[in-house]
This record gives structure tokens, C-alpha cells and sequence, in this order.
């Protein structure tokens, strides 16, 4: 009984002292992207890794999701008559989860996995240190860049994730449900809000950072050699995931009970 | 001048630098021997910043280096150049790239200055046509005189050279000790070198210090240091497996079972 309260008491610390790192690295962060010199060049570099990068699995995924809910949808929707909604269900959930999500969750995946493992393995080659050594400030030459990249490009695969995945929906609709195109993208467009995309955008950047510092976060911890970066990189994509899925679920609760969007 | 007052450090509760204290003149090269794991790299690492020590201070050039705030450390770490034992080359970026970084980063030179100072830089290391390689590409060896042409192109008042002949092949060691003595002949730049090649450091150094568990237990001259009655300091010079070191160690080289 006492070792689980003990071992229940550990995990809430760590739990709670990591959060607080890497709270530590957003302030840090944030108040480096305003302090000059400012290069662009690294920044754009790691925004064409994340964006063009990921763009054809987000979109891959994107198309079949939106598939899958129409087809998920017509099995129950057909029985009630109602089919003729399904664009509606599909383009909704689209917009305001299922892009948004699927999207962190890939390039978390994708992207933060990479960022731990490049920055796991310069810790351990002393590139890092080099840097300090240099006068160069490792968060604002590494991280900064990074972190730019992912706020802002996250968004944006998520708007063709929204696009993609209605298209996904379209496919399934008029092909195998015979609704007409022009309807397909009349419901669509009557059931989508301003709302219901912005939504699903703001929490993106949200996603956006997150990925970026649990990356980044891993990989300048890095302790002990090779199995110090694996443990890193796979840190990285479970505290990433958890930690989205946490953030969606409180933003959803916001926009929802408070905010009524 | 570089002064080390009472520098102390401890990692994961083990006491690497205990008490240390070493002064290096300006222009002088000081070597520092010791065996693997005794916390040389660790104190070049306080010396450059890098690392705080848990008490004692570093003073170069009359700065409390350990007291400076971000910004004025980054200009004391403008005037030093540290060679890292592996390198620590930046392997997203070509020979070219690296040997510039700092160029790059901090001076606005036209490509063509970089260009030319880069292959001399490179030249001075004995290594000509490799900017474009990329460091995966090179041999340890070439690393290391990649990593010495990085830190030549700094122009810096300071070099700290962690193990600069280990990994190397005799000749091209020799030609790194040259250099090491030209650039304190001609350029006059203060230097430390940290190493346990004993032929190296008798060539370069104009003193040498003995780091033993954390604490600096000789210091003299080369030639002192050979004449040494000191037991650890000459099992160690003469690399013999058996002496006071090694006493408590079950070392078992030698002794088939």
C-alpha cells in the first residue's frame, strides 16, 4: 500500500515537474523569437520539413477518414432515411476533430519524433555544447526555429486535412450513395461554420507548440548514448499524443461550455 | 591570463573536480594529463562556460567568468576556441559550412573572404578540397583537424584542445603538436591541452599539471615532470600497468587466465 502511494507520488512529481520544464522552454522560447539576430533561413528549412513534408500522409489519411465516415455514416443514416445529411456529419467532424487530431497526431509522429532524435544525437556528439561554445544559444538556434515551423504550418496542413478529407467524404457520397455533387457541396457548406473551422485551426497552434517543445525538449535531455536517443524519440511521440489529446479535450470543453462556438 | 581558483564540481553525486586551482599565462601552452574519466574535458568545459561549477571560480583576462551574465560570457567565449575530443562537428552542415560557422554566424563577410579564409583555415590543418565533403565523410582523424580549422578561422586569443592527437595516426599527431607550437610561437595564443600522449605533451608544452582524483598533484615543467620522484605522476608518465594507481584496481591486463 505504502509503494504504491510511494510510486503514485513519484509519478505525480514528474508529472508535474516535466510540465513545468517545459513551460520553462515555451517562456524561454517565445522571448527568444524577439531577440535579434533573426534568421529566417533556418526557420523556412525546418517549415519545408514540416509542411511539404507531411503534406501527403496528412492528405492520404485526410482522404480515407473522410471516407470512412461516410461510409460509417450511410450504415446507420440509410436505415433512417436520412443519408442526405451525411455530408453534413462528415464535413462537421472533419473541421472541428477529426483534421485537426489525425493531423497533430501524424506529424507528432512524424515531425517531433525527428526533431528528438536530431537533437538527441547532437547533445550526444557534443554539437550542442560546440554551439554554447560558439556563443550561440543553443534554444534560440535549435528550438526557436522549430517551434516557429510547427505553429505555423500545423494550421495550415490543417486546412487541406479539412479540404482533403471533405473530398474523401464527396468520393463515397456521389459514387456509392448517388448524392448529386452540387448537393454534396451545397449541405457541406450550409452545415460548415467560420466557427467550426476556426475552432479546429486555434487548437492546431496549440498542437503545433506542443510538438515542438516535447521534441526538442527530449532530445536536449538526452543523457546516455544511442539507447538515450531511442528513449528520447519514443518519449516524445507518447507525452506528444498524450498531451494533444489532453489540450483537445480542453479546448473542446472551452469552445463548447464557454464559449459556445 | 586564465586563473582556476578552488574550482569544484560534482556530477550525479561524484566528485570530478575537487578543489582545483591552476593559473596560465598569456602566450603560454599549459598541458593537462590525467587518466581517462579524472574531469579534464570537465574543467575546459568550465573554462569555455559551458559547465558551472558548484563553487570556485575562473578569471580571464581580470573576468569572473562564473559570475558573467549571458551576453557578457558570449563575448569572453568570442576570444576562445575549443576543440572538442570528437569533434562535436555539426553533421547537417558540410566542411565548408562548419569550419564558416562562426563566420557565418556572427561576422557579415562577403562569400568570397569566407571562401578564402575557410581553405586557409583548412590548409593550416593539412587538409585541402574537402569543403564540400560532408563530416559522416570523414575519417576521426580528419574530423579532428576539421574541428582545429573551426576554431582557427575564430582567430581566437584562447585555445583549449580536448585530446587532440587521440585517434590520429603518429604523422599527422606530429603535424597537430607543429601546429599547436606555431600558434604559440607566431601568434602568441595561450593555450591548454588536455591529453595523456605523453610524447605530445612534452612537445608542446611549456608546463604540465597532473589532474589525480579531482585534485591537480604536479606542476612544473616538462622537464621537471620527467625528472619526477612523485609515484603516481611517474607510473603514469612511463605507463606502467602496475604502481599506485592501479593498486586497487584488479586489472588484469597482462595476466592471461
Amino acid at each position: 500500500m505504502l509503494d504504491t502511494i510511494k510510486y503514485s507520488g513519484n509519478v505525480i512529481y514528474r508529472g508535474i515537474s516535466y510540465v513545468g520544464e517545459l513551460t520553462t522552454l515555451f517562456t524561454k522560447t517565445v522571448y527568444l523569437i524577439f531577440v535579434p539576430p533573426f534568421n529566417v533561413t533556418r526557420m523556412f528549412s525546418q517549415m519545408g520539413r514540416v509542411g511539404p513534408g507531411s503534406f501527403f500522409i496528412s492528405a492520404l489519411v485526410a482522404f480515407f477518414i473522410g471516407m470512412i465516415m461516410a461510409l460509417q455514416m450511410a450504415y446507420q443514416m440509410l436505415e433512417l432515411g436520412a443519408e442526405i445529411y451525411i455530408p453534413n456529419v462528415v464535413a462537421v467532424s472533419l473541421t472541428r476533430e477529426l483534421a485537426p487530431v489525425l493531423t497533430a497526431l501524424i506529424v507528432a509522429g512524424r515531425v517531433g519524433a525527428g526533431i528528438a532524435a536530431e537533437l538527441g544525437s547532437m547533445k550526444v556528439t557534443e554539437q550542442v555544447e560546440a554551439l554554447e561554445a560558439f556563443a550561440v544559444n543553443p534554444i534560440k538556434y535549435l528550438v526557436v526555429p522549430r517551434f516557429i515551423a510547427l505553429v505555423v504550418m500545423l494550421p495550415i496542413l490543417t486546412v487541406f486535412a479539412d479540404l482533403i478529407g471533405i473530398l474523401g467524404g464527396f468520393v463515397i457520397c456521389v459514387f456509392k450513395l448517388y448524392i448529386s455533387p452540387s448537393l454534396y457541396f451545397t449541405m457541406v457548406s450550409r452545415a460548415v461554420d467560420l466557427s467550426d473551422i476556426l475552432t479546429g485551426l486555434i487548437k492546431t497552434i496549440f498542437f503545433g507548440a506542443i510538438i515542438a517543445l516535447v521534441g526538442c525538449y527530449q532530445g536536449l535531455n538526452v543523457r546516455s548514448g544511442a539507447e538515450g536517443v531511442g528513449k528520447a524519440t519514443t518519449m516524445s511521440v507518447v507525452v506528444s499524443f498524450i498531451m494533444i489529446i489532453i489540450i483537445d479535450c480542453i479546448f473542446t470543453t472551452l469552445f463548447y461550455f464557454v464559449f459556445r462556438m | 591570463m586564465i586563473t582556476i581558483n578552488n574550482l569544484t564540481k560534482k556530477i550525479d553525486n561524484n566528485l570530478i573536480l575537487n578543489n582545483i586551482n591552476l593559473k596560465i599565462e598569456t602566450g603560454e601552452t599549459k598541458v593537462i594529463i590525467g587518466r581517462s574519466g579524472v574531469g579534464k574535458s570537465v574543467l575546459l568545459k568550465h573554462i569555455v562556460g559551458i559547465m558551472k561549477p558548484d563553487s570556485g571560480n575562473i578569471v580571464i583576462n581580470d573576468k569572473d567568468i562564473t559570475l558573467l551574465p549571458e551576453k557578457e560570457l558570449n563575448k569572453v567565449r568570442m576570444e576562445i576556441g575549443l576543440v572538442f575530443q570528437g569533434g562535436a562537428l555539426f553533421d547537417s552542415m558540410n566542411v565548408e559550412e562548419n569550419v564558416a560557422f562562426v563566420l557565418n554566424e556572427f561576422m557579415k563577410l562577403s562569400r568570397k573572404v569566407v571562401k578564402e579564409k575557410v581553405a586557409d583555415a583548412l590548409a593550416m590543418v593539412g587538409l585541402q578540397g574537402i569543403e564540400k565533403m560532408m563530416p559522416s565523410q570523414l575519417s576521426g582523424g580528419m574530423r579532428k583537424r576539421v574541428s582545429l580549422a573551426r576554431v582557427l578561422c575564430m582567430e581566437p586569443e584562447i585555445i583549449l584542445y580536448d585530446e587532440p592527437t587521440t585517434g590520429v595516426d603518429p604523422i599527422t599527431a606530429d603535424a597537430i603538436n607543429n601546429l599547436i607550437v606555431e600558434l604559440h610561437d607566431k601568434l602568441k595564443v595561450t593555450s591548454i591541452v588536455v591529453t595523456h600522449d605523453m610524447s605530445s605533451a612534452y612537445k608542446v608544452a611549456d608546463s604540465i599539471a597532473m589532474i589525480y582524483h579531482g585534485r591537480v598533484i604536479a606542476e612544473g615543467k616538462p622537464e621537471d615532470i620527467k625528472k619526477t620522484n612523485h609515484p603516481v605522476v611517474k607510473q603514469f608518465i612511463s605507463g606502467d600497468a602496475r604502481g599506485p594507481i592501479t593498486e586497487n584496481e584488479n586489472l588484469i591486463f597482462g595476466h592471461v587466465r
